[in-house]
Parts: C-alpha cells; structure tokens; sequence
C-alpha cells in the first residue's frame, strides 16, 4: 500500500511545530501502525532527514506508552484499542493519515509526537495509592471482597495511563483517568480508609495540572483503549462532593 | 476544603451548576403547570395569576431568589467553560466527535439565547414593555388583571407565537443534555441505568417544549379564544 501522512514535526518544546507530508511505499496490511512509521523513520534516517519523534514501549497494549492522534481520533479508528495494537489492514491504499501529538495544556509537547505526561505521575503522587505496607501475598478469601465490587475495582484497574481520554476529550479535561484510579481503590477494603483524603487532593491536583472540567460528552470513554465506563466519573463526583463537604475520614 | 474552593474546582463547579439548573428546571415544571390552566379557562388562569399577585412581598422574594439562582447557574458555566477553554492552549487541526451529541456541543450557545429569550419574556409578559399584540392591558370585570386574554390575544399573534416556539426549542435543546447530565454530575448514573438516563434528558426536554407550546398553538388554531 501507499499511504500519505501528514505528521506533527516540533524541534522542541519551545519551537513553533508544523504539519509535515511524507509518502510511504511498501507498507504492508500486517504491519502495526508503529512498524510503518519506524519503516518511515528507516528511509528518513538513510536519507540524512531527522526520524519522527513517537512513544512507544510495549508495543502490546499494556503499557499506556503509545499515544497518537489519527485522524482526529485518539488511538485511531479501530475502538479499544492502543496505537501500537493498530494495524495498517484498517486503511487503504492511498490514503492519507493526519497525525497529532495529544493536545493538553497539562500535556506540552516535547518534540514531534511526544508528550510530556508527567502531571499523571504527579495526580498519582497526590493520592493514588494506600499507604500501609500490604505484606505478602494474603491467602486467598483471608479478605473477603463481593464479586461485584472487585469486578468494578478490576474494570477501573485496567487504565493504563496512556492520556487518550484527555486528548479526546473537545473540554481536555481528566476526569475519565482520574475517575479510573480512584474508582480501583474505591471498591476495594483496602481503598476505604484514605478514600476522602483521595478524592479531594486527587482532584486538587488534577485541577492544579490545568486540565478541563467535565461536560458529559462521553468523548473519553469512547476512545478509551480499555473501555473504562464514565460511570467512574459519576462515582468520583460523590466521593469528592462527600469528602469536600463533609471533611476529612 | 472550604466551600468556595469547593465550588470553583472543576467537580464544584458542575455540581454547582446541575444543583441549580435542577431548581431552574423545578420553576420550568411549575411554571409550565400553572399556564397550563389556560385550556381550563378564563377564571381558573386569572384566579392562579390573582393568587400569585396576592404573595406580595413573597413574590419578590421568589423573583429574586430565581434570579440568583440563575447568576449562579451561569457564573458556575463561566467556570467550566473557562477552564476548559484554558486546558488546550494549541487546537488540533483535525479532531472527530464520536459520542457527543449537537445539544451538549452547543450548551454555552443555548444558554445564551435563554437569557435572552427570558429577557424578552418578561419584558414581553411580566413587565408589559414589548407589546406586538396588542395584547396588555386587559382587566376582569372585577377589575384585576386579565391574564387569560393576555394570553390569548398575545399568542394569536404569529410573530410572538415563532419566538416563543423557538425559545422552547432552544429550552429543549438545553434540558435534552442538561438533564441527563446532571445525574451523571450528581452521581447517580450508573451501569445499569445509563442508557435509561442518556434518554431521560431529551424526553424530558420534548416533554416541557410540548407543555408550553401547545399554548401559543391552541391561541393560534382557535381552540383557545
Ligand atoms: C431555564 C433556565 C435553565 C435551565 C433549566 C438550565 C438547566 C441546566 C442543566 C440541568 C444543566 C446540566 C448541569 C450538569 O451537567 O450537571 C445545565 C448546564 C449548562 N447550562 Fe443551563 N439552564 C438554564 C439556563 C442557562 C443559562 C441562562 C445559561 C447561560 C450561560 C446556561 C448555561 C449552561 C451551560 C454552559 C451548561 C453546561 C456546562 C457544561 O457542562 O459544560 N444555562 N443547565
Ligand atoms: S481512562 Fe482509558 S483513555 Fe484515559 S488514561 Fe486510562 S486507559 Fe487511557
Ligand atoms: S506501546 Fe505500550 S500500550 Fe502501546
């Protein structure tokens, strides 16, 4: 297949960044996504021209890394999935593929189509996390958790942190992350007791990192590459309003 | 976290806004059910309209009340909008809506043209200062308002019966989002009721836009004279 992109190119943070056109031959339907821009990249670097600057690390949907705009949709067009599990058999010869780097102020651009995610790592230090020491491994049913509970704790665990809600999102706000790592804790024993403190300074820092609020657009879940339901954003507009207005647990 | 605070968070400020829009939405209800009484008849409608003028000074209390209901309804989506404005300095050339719906786009825009439809009300009906009709300054036999022919004869009018559909249909537009938005704001929505609530917003937005226009229809067609 031939396919014409149009990429993001950024010197750095601090420079002015364009959309630039490259033609791609030879790209075949069993190639990933990112295989065909590392087989860009390959004739780019041969022809003395600077690769294309992209995350990637896992390259099997687990590890939140990738992150791509593709024709307006974050992860591309396939639904529940990441960049790197895209494949070229979704397009055809001849097209063309706009890509962008997530665009969040909590997100700048360092270079190309990378970003700068670290106000995630920062709303985790906030208070995603509990802070006794866990031990060892417990026996199984040592702690009894109903079925339903550790289903949810499990749905709101599979957020990689990867920011395509965020980037998706037409307001650029969070809240569907956010929602994601407050709401694996808040359904679990474990969760209960810093639950408020959570909630509140979570947020806080959340609001701190300069992303929007939420306007109910669902836009987030819908590209969402583990299908966290918006549900969760329900869930953590409760906990927050209990602990802001009902004080500290 | 004081209360304030609270309000201005990107959290706060929703819930400050879905609280509110639901007072705004309880006066739309009360509102629609006391005009409603026009299809009973003259005395019925003037009677309530009699009953509402004889609150006195309670009247003014829930004027203004409503009113700073409504400021703080629209300094709350200053809020969002404007955090949400700040959060994507650079635009992307390209991005697609895949879930969205054009009344949660155009939220900001319908709420606009309600303060302005509002305005125009009740300078229209309340204050008397717009007249098209013809259609103020009418009194009951025992000397009180008469709102029925108010009614009436201002709605036979057909340019005050267009703008008062289309205020309802930019009413329909904002509540079609608003109100199944604000029971995911309030936390209320859930896995099994989600779809039942994403249909309860524009169901109830076609519910209050058939109330009120069937008033200005039924002036219009003569089935009410
Ligand atoms: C009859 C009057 C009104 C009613 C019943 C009403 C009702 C509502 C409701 C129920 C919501 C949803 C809240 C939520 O998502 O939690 C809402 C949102 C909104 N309202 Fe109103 N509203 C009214 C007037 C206005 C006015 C005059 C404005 C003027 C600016 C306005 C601007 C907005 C905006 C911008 C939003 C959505 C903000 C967002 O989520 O991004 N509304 N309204
Ligand atoms: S909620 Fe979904 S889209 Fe957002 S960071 Fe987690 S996995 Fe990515
Ligand atoms: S590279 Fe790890 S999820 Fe895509």
């Amino acid at each position: 297949m031939k396919i014409t992109l149009h990429v993001w190119r950024q010197k750095d943070a601090n420079s002015q960044g364009g959309m630039k056109p490259y033609e791609v031959d030879g790209v075949s339907k069993d190639m990933s996504f990112l295989e065909m821009l590392d087989m860009l990249n390959e004739q780019l670097i041969v022809q003395g021209k600077e690769p294309i600057a992209f995350d990637h690390d896992c390259r099997e949907g687990i590890c939140g890394t990738c992150s791509l705009m593709i024709n307006g949709v974050a992860h591309g067009p396939d639904g529940s999935t990441t960049t790197c599990q895209l494949h070229m058999r979704s397009f055809k010869d001849g097209d063309a593929i706009h890509i962008e780097p997530w665009r969040s102020r909590a997100f700048p651009v360092v270079r190309d189509l990378v970003v700068d995610r670290s106000s995630f790592d920062r709303i985790i230090q906030a208070g995603g996390y509990i802070s006794i020491n866990a031990g060892n491994a417990q026996d199984a049913n040592n702690l009894p958790i109903a079925k339903h509970s550790s289903d949810l704790s499990m749905d709101a665990a599979a957020c990689i942190g990867c920011g395509a809600c965020v980037a998706s999102c037409p307001n650029g706000s969070a809240m569907l992350f956010v929602a994601a790592k407050i709401g694996h804790l808040a359904h679990v024993p474990q969760g209960q007791p810093e639950r408020a403190k959570r909630a509140r300074n979570m947020v806080a820092q959340m609001d701190a990192e300069g992303f929007g609020a939420c306007s109910n657009h669902y836009e987030c879940e819908a590209v969402c590459p583990k299908d966290i339901p918006v549900n969760f954003i329900s869930e953590m507009n409760k906990d927050f309003m209990k602990a802001s207005l009902c004080g500290d647990s | 976290m004081s209360l304030g605070n609270t309000l201005k968070s990107s959290i706060g400020a929703k819930v400050l806004m879905a609280v509110t829009g639901i007072l705004l939405i309880l006066f739309v209800i009360g509102h629609m059910l006391g005009n409603l009484q026009v299809f009973l008849g003259p005395e019925k409608l003037n009677s309530y309209a009699q009953t509402l003028q004889d609150l006195g000074p309670l009247l003014w209390v829930i004027r203004i009340g409503l009113l700073a209901i409504l400021l703080l309804h629209i300094y709350a989506a200053i809020t969002v909008v404007k955090m949400s404005k700040a959060a994507r300095p650079v635009d992307y050339q390209q991005r697609k809506d895949l879930a969205t719906s054009f009344a949660a786009r155009t939220m900001l825009v319908s709420g606009l043209l309600l303060v302005v439809f509002i305005v125009f009300h009740i300078l229209h009906f309340t204050v008397g200062a717009i007249d098209l009709a013809g259609s103020t300054g009418f009194e009951t036999e025992d000397g009180h308002k008469d709102v029925y022919s108010m009614v009436v004869v201002g709605f036979q009018h057909m340019p005050t019966t267009a703008i008062y559909i289309l205020g309802m249909l930019i009413l329909c537009l904002h509540l079609s989002h608003g109100v199944s938005s604000l029971m995911q704001t309030l936390g209320f929505r859930n896995a099994s009721n989600a779809s039942t609530i994403d249909k309860v917003g524009p169901a109830f937005g076609v519910f209050i836009f058939v109330g009120n226009v069937s008033m200005p229809l039924a002036a219009i067609t003569g089935i009410i004279s």
